[in-house]
């Protein structure tokens, strides 16, 4: 193979087999823990990164694509690389190379066969991720996106001794079948009976407006299970928090990110013809979503559940994006609808590096003190201050506050539902900014829940005695957070250069990209439409605030002096401070219990005045299990009990049925 | 406009009323002390008190860590970088462009999430409560905020300052309905930001009922006095905001001299006539109870949306 003549496709397909033949190397090693923490994760790093490269190439270079040797007879795997493709192994592979050089630290307790396995497990999940992106075929996409259910499955459920992680398998493993079997039945709809399943076929197919809508609705759903939309949210706050921290990293940085990398392929790409009113649903959904995710982050004390609700908000989020750009694109404004999906696009990648970071750090927390519940924790920048560093990066990214990354695309969203006064209908014109009032909402709420979570296990004094002193992360630990904590900053201050990349996918799914004015303002200043009507230099933000800190503290050492002294806390001379006069989790969500109260189901057992051993206890549980999921699994039970009865056990009973079955065809299908 | 003089005027805008901030909030606590009937304690009370503060030795607690002393400073850059990009003498400056009304929003929550983090930093119960009700306050006031400028910038369709300036400052007379709702809503949004009555006493010395003081009892010498300093600054930068949207005559291009007496003129009668309004608003009405906040705050909010569904109603 020589240099010239090498394909983006190529390149990712052969990185993504690498990646498979480390995991098999990770298993038939499974005796030497030494080879796989110290070789295979970092090798696997080297080769997200390879990956990243290759879709950073892909974005920049016109579409290639391959026929795999592989696959049924005649039904060979096709695989393409194209903008959006490229975009998503960008991600990918920017976001694993990160998690994978921490997995290489975090894993090291683990032993024996249990780390053969996952690692073989692991890697598979990369590979089956990086297939999802590049398939060609709905064959070979569904053959892939079942192996990535999979993989992921045995993961979340590395540590099946614990019932609860059994369980929360088990939920993750249903509705992500759930939503596989509505992306089977989309791609049979977009099939239509006739020609093949590579895309190509099905770009081409003719659909009338009740069959693309049906197709939308399914490809919608189907793929809104596996991202976390609500109301299929359920399984994401039970898996994350069971899987291995590195794991839940991938599957909330990166593996929700394959849904939408779906969810914008089949409907940009493949059924095409965006009607607005189908923008509308995912614009709804979308806000639903974000503001129902982080009512509930608000009120989780464990920190990788709180992370995950946090998954279903930022999913929200993007959801409005690509909505606004597709009410956009639908009402014939393609430059809106461009902007609307930049906006998406980029806090996808946002939300990947953020996301990821965030799952790291609770990692870092749970390895080094073996704590989760936020409620134990206290004081812990004392004992872990570069993770404190990295983890106070990305709750401010994730707070969408600048100059970090997350408030680059919500300003984008933003902007994008600012362009409302194009739109014809009325209704919807007044309905787009509502929904921006919702994504302002989320976002403050995300800043409150994120000063809980960081004051509360960073700051403060701490509230568990620790038999041995908490140890900072691993110097592998440590790189991968730093590498996702660059990338907050890099998204964030240099926006410019990654929204020149998104464009180009906007170019080739939309037909447009952003004004030509928007991309000519430099890579200083942002301004997505034009620069008199909205721009952002987050640089210069950052540049200013660095002055002044730098120039005040000189100033006020050099006019006055800078002595200082320790002290007992003053607390309004308060005598006795004890850590258990600090808020807590539960209590600092207190008021957003008390304002949106509605919204959960609460129970709350509250002692008598004369209990001699006063307990309070209070729960707070999912509305949708009880009005969706338990009277669907009560149905189930019910029905399956009628028809269990056909199962006699005896096999005269079973040959009647034969012979009834005979019959009937006979009489019906002549 | 040459870009040297352009950074005259960004640097001398800044520096204006970065000094001028405490004697803004000294002109509304004398005129609130000649409203009940106190003689007060002049105008440049704020400034005593700053170099006070800034003469003791800082005392900080055991367990501060390095983000509690570092916050001080991070709220003053974000303030001073507020005022450097309001409109607040001229438009057209230089840093302008480099937030518009969604980033300087973002700027104050920037702010606002590191103090409440410096509250809960030392680990008292004061320090937490406050920062809990800030938080609470905050989320409710953004989204109400956002409402009002999407508002402005809907009109103006655009979101950069200097532009809504330009468009609103002139255009003949016109009386926007959408506008009076937006200013009402603004106002609302004004007082809790800036923890004044009836969401939060800046005053007060009842630890309870604090919300804004709560979070900084631990602070003290040089830090205090940036908090200070820094609080004066919000307010200022909130109440110039409030003027570029809603009444925006009198703002200079940048670079015309003549046109900056005018403006510093313009801005120091509105100054005067807003600071004598809060003080009277804050003499006629009484504290709420905190949790009465939410709904003060939705009220805003509502309004704003009001404001907002007029304008697409009524005004295209």
């Amino acid at each position: 193979m020589n240099l010239p003549t090498l394909q983006p496709i190529e390149a990712a397909v052969t990185l993504s087999v690498i990646w498979i033949g480390l995991g098999v190397s990770g298993l038939a090693f499974m005796r030497a823990p030494r080879f796989i923490t110290g070789i295979v994760f970092p090798a696997g790093a080297l080769v997200s990164l390879a990956l990243a490269a290759t879709g950073l190439w892909a974005i920049g270079a016109p579409p290639s694509v391959a026929i795999l040797p592989a696959g049924l007879p005649d039904l060979p795997f096709h695989v393409r690389v194209d903008e959006l493709s490229g975009f998503f192994l960008l991600l990918l592979g920017g976001v694993s190379f990160g998690i994978s050089l921490f997995a290489s630290g975090y894993f090291r307790d683990t032993e024996g066969a249990a780390l053969g396995l996952l690692s073989l497990q692991y890697h598979v999940f990369l590979a089956s991720m990086a297939f999802v992106l590049i398939a060609d075929d709905a064959y070979l996409f569904m053959i892939t996106w079942e192996s990535m259910a999979l993989s992921s499955y045995f993961l979340v459920t590395t540590e099946h001794h614990s019932e609860q992680n059994r369980k929360a398998g088990f939920i993750y493993l249903l509705v992500a079948h759930i939503g596989a079997i509505s992306i089977l039945l989309c791609f049979g709809v977009l099939h239509g009976g006739h020609g093949d399943y590579t895309f190509d076929a099905l770009r081409a197919a003719d659909l009338s407006s009740f069959w693309a809508t049906a197709a939308f609705l399914l490809a919608f759903f189907g793929f809104g299970a596996k991202a976390g939309m609500l109301p299929l949210h359920v399984w994401l706050p039970e898996a994350h928090p069971a899987a291995p921290s590195p794991v839940s990293a991938l599957m909330s940085g990166v593996m929700l990110k394959t849904a939408i990398y779906g969810m914008v392929r089949v409907i940009y790409d493949l059924i095409g013809g965006i009607r607005w009113e189908w923008g509308l649903t995912v614009l709804l959904f979308g806000a639903a979503t974000s503001l129902f995710g982080v009512l509930f982050a608000l009120m989780q004390h464990d920190l990788k559940r709180l992370l995950a609700y946090h998954s279903v908000e930022n999913i929200g989020i993007i959801l409005i994006g690509i909505g606004l750009s597709m009410v956009f694109i639908g009402s014939g404004h393609p430059v809106a609808g461009a902007l609307g999906l930049v906006a998406g696009l980029y806090h996808t990648l946002n939300h990947a590096v953020f996301k990821g970071l965030l799952f790291l750090g609770a990692g870092a927390i749970l390895k080094s003190t073996g704590l989760r519940n936020l409620n134990e924790m206290g004081g812990l920048i004392r004992y872990l201050p570069q993770t404190a560093l990295y983890f106070l990066i990305g709750a401010l990214a994730i707070s969408a506050l600048p100059p970090l990354n997350g408030f680059v695309s919500e300003w984008l969203t933003f902007q994008a539902s600012l362009q409302a006064p194009l739109l014809a209908s009325s209704v919807v014109r007044s309905l787009v900014p509502i929904v921006a009032a919702v994504l302002a909402l989320s976002g403050a709420l995300t800043g409150m829940c994120f000063v809980k979570v960081y004051g509360i296990a960073f700051l403060g004094q701490h509230r568990h005695e620790f038999a041995t002193k908490p140890r900072e992360a691993s110097g592998w630990e440590r790189a991968g957070m730093l590498w996702l904590t660059i990338a907050c900053f890099a998204l964030g201050l240099f926006p410019v250069f990654m929204i020149g990349e998104i464009n180009k996918i906007c170019l080739a799914l939309v037909g447009t990209g952003l004004s030509d004015e928007a991309m000519a303002s430099g890579w200083l200043w942002l301004a997505p439409t034009a620069s008199a009507q909205a721009s952002y230099s987050p640089v210069v933000f950052l540049l200013v605030i660095a002055a002044v800190f730098g120039l005040t503290f000189l100033v006020v050492r050099l006019v006055y002096h800078g002595r200082l002294r320790r002290a007992d806390p003053w607390d309004c001379g308060f005598p006795a401070q004890t850590a258990r006069m600090q808020d807590t989790a539960d209590a600092f969500g207190q008021p957003i219990r008390q304002i949106f109260a509605p919204v959960y189901r609460i129970h709350r057992e509250i002692p008598r005045a004369d209990d001699p051993r006063p307990v309070f206890r209070q729960e707070i549980e999912d509305r949708h299990w009880y009005a969706m999921y338990l009277p669907i699994a009560r149905f189930t039970e019910f029905l399956s009990g009628h028809i269990g009865r056909l199962q006699q056990g005896r096999i005269s009973v079973y040959l009647l049925y034969s012979f009834l079955t005979l019959i009937a065809l006979l009489v019906f299908a002549q | 406009m040459n870009i040297a003089s352009g950074i005259i005027f960004q640097v001398l805008q800044s520096v204006l009323v970065v000094l001028i901030a405490p004697l803004m909030l000294g002109w509304v606590n004398q005129c609130r002390a000649w409203l009940q009937n106190k003689s007060g304690a002049g105008i440049w009370q704020p400034y005593r008190v700053l170099n006070k503060l800034f003469h003791k030795d800082a005392v900080l607690a055991h367990n501060a860590s390095p983000l509690f002393r570092a916050t001080p400073y991070i709220l003053f850059g974000c303030m001073w970088l507020a005022v450097g990009i309001v409109p607040v003498l001229a438009t057209s400056l230089p840093f302008a462009p480099a937030a518009d009304v969604i980033a300087l929003v973002g700027l104050f929550a920037l702010a606002r999430v590191f103090v409440s983090l410096a509250g809960m930093d030392v680990g008292t119960s004061f320090g937490t409560l406050g920062a809990r009700r800030e938080m609470m306050i905050g989320f409710l006031a953004e989204p109400a905020m956002l409402m009002t400028l999407f508002t402005a910038s809907l009109i103006s369709h655009s979101t950069s300052l200097p532009t809504i300036v330009d468009t609103l400052g002139h255009r003949e007379l016109v009386i926007y309905p959408s506008m009076a709702f937006a200013a009402v809503a603004f106002l609302m949004v004004l007082l809790a930001e800036n923890a004044r009555i009836p969401i939060d006493n800046p005053s007060t010395h009842l630890e309870l009922t604090m919300i804004h003081e709560a979070m900084i009892l631990e602070y003290s010498a040089r830090h205090l006095a940036l908090i200070e300093w820094a609080s004066s600054l919000k307010l200022t930068a909130y109440i110039t905001i409030g003027f570029a949207i809603f009444v925006p005559w009198g703002i200079a291009q940048a670079g015309d001299w003549a046109g900056l007496l005018v403006a510093f003129a313009a801005l120091v009668a509105k100054l005067a006539v807003a600071g004598a309004g809060l003080a009277l608003l804050e003499t006629l009405s009484a504290k709420m109870r905190i949790f009465r906040a939410p709904e003060f705050l939705g009220t805003a909010f509502m309004l704003a949306t009001l404001g907002m569904l007029i304008h697409f109603l009524l005004e295209q």
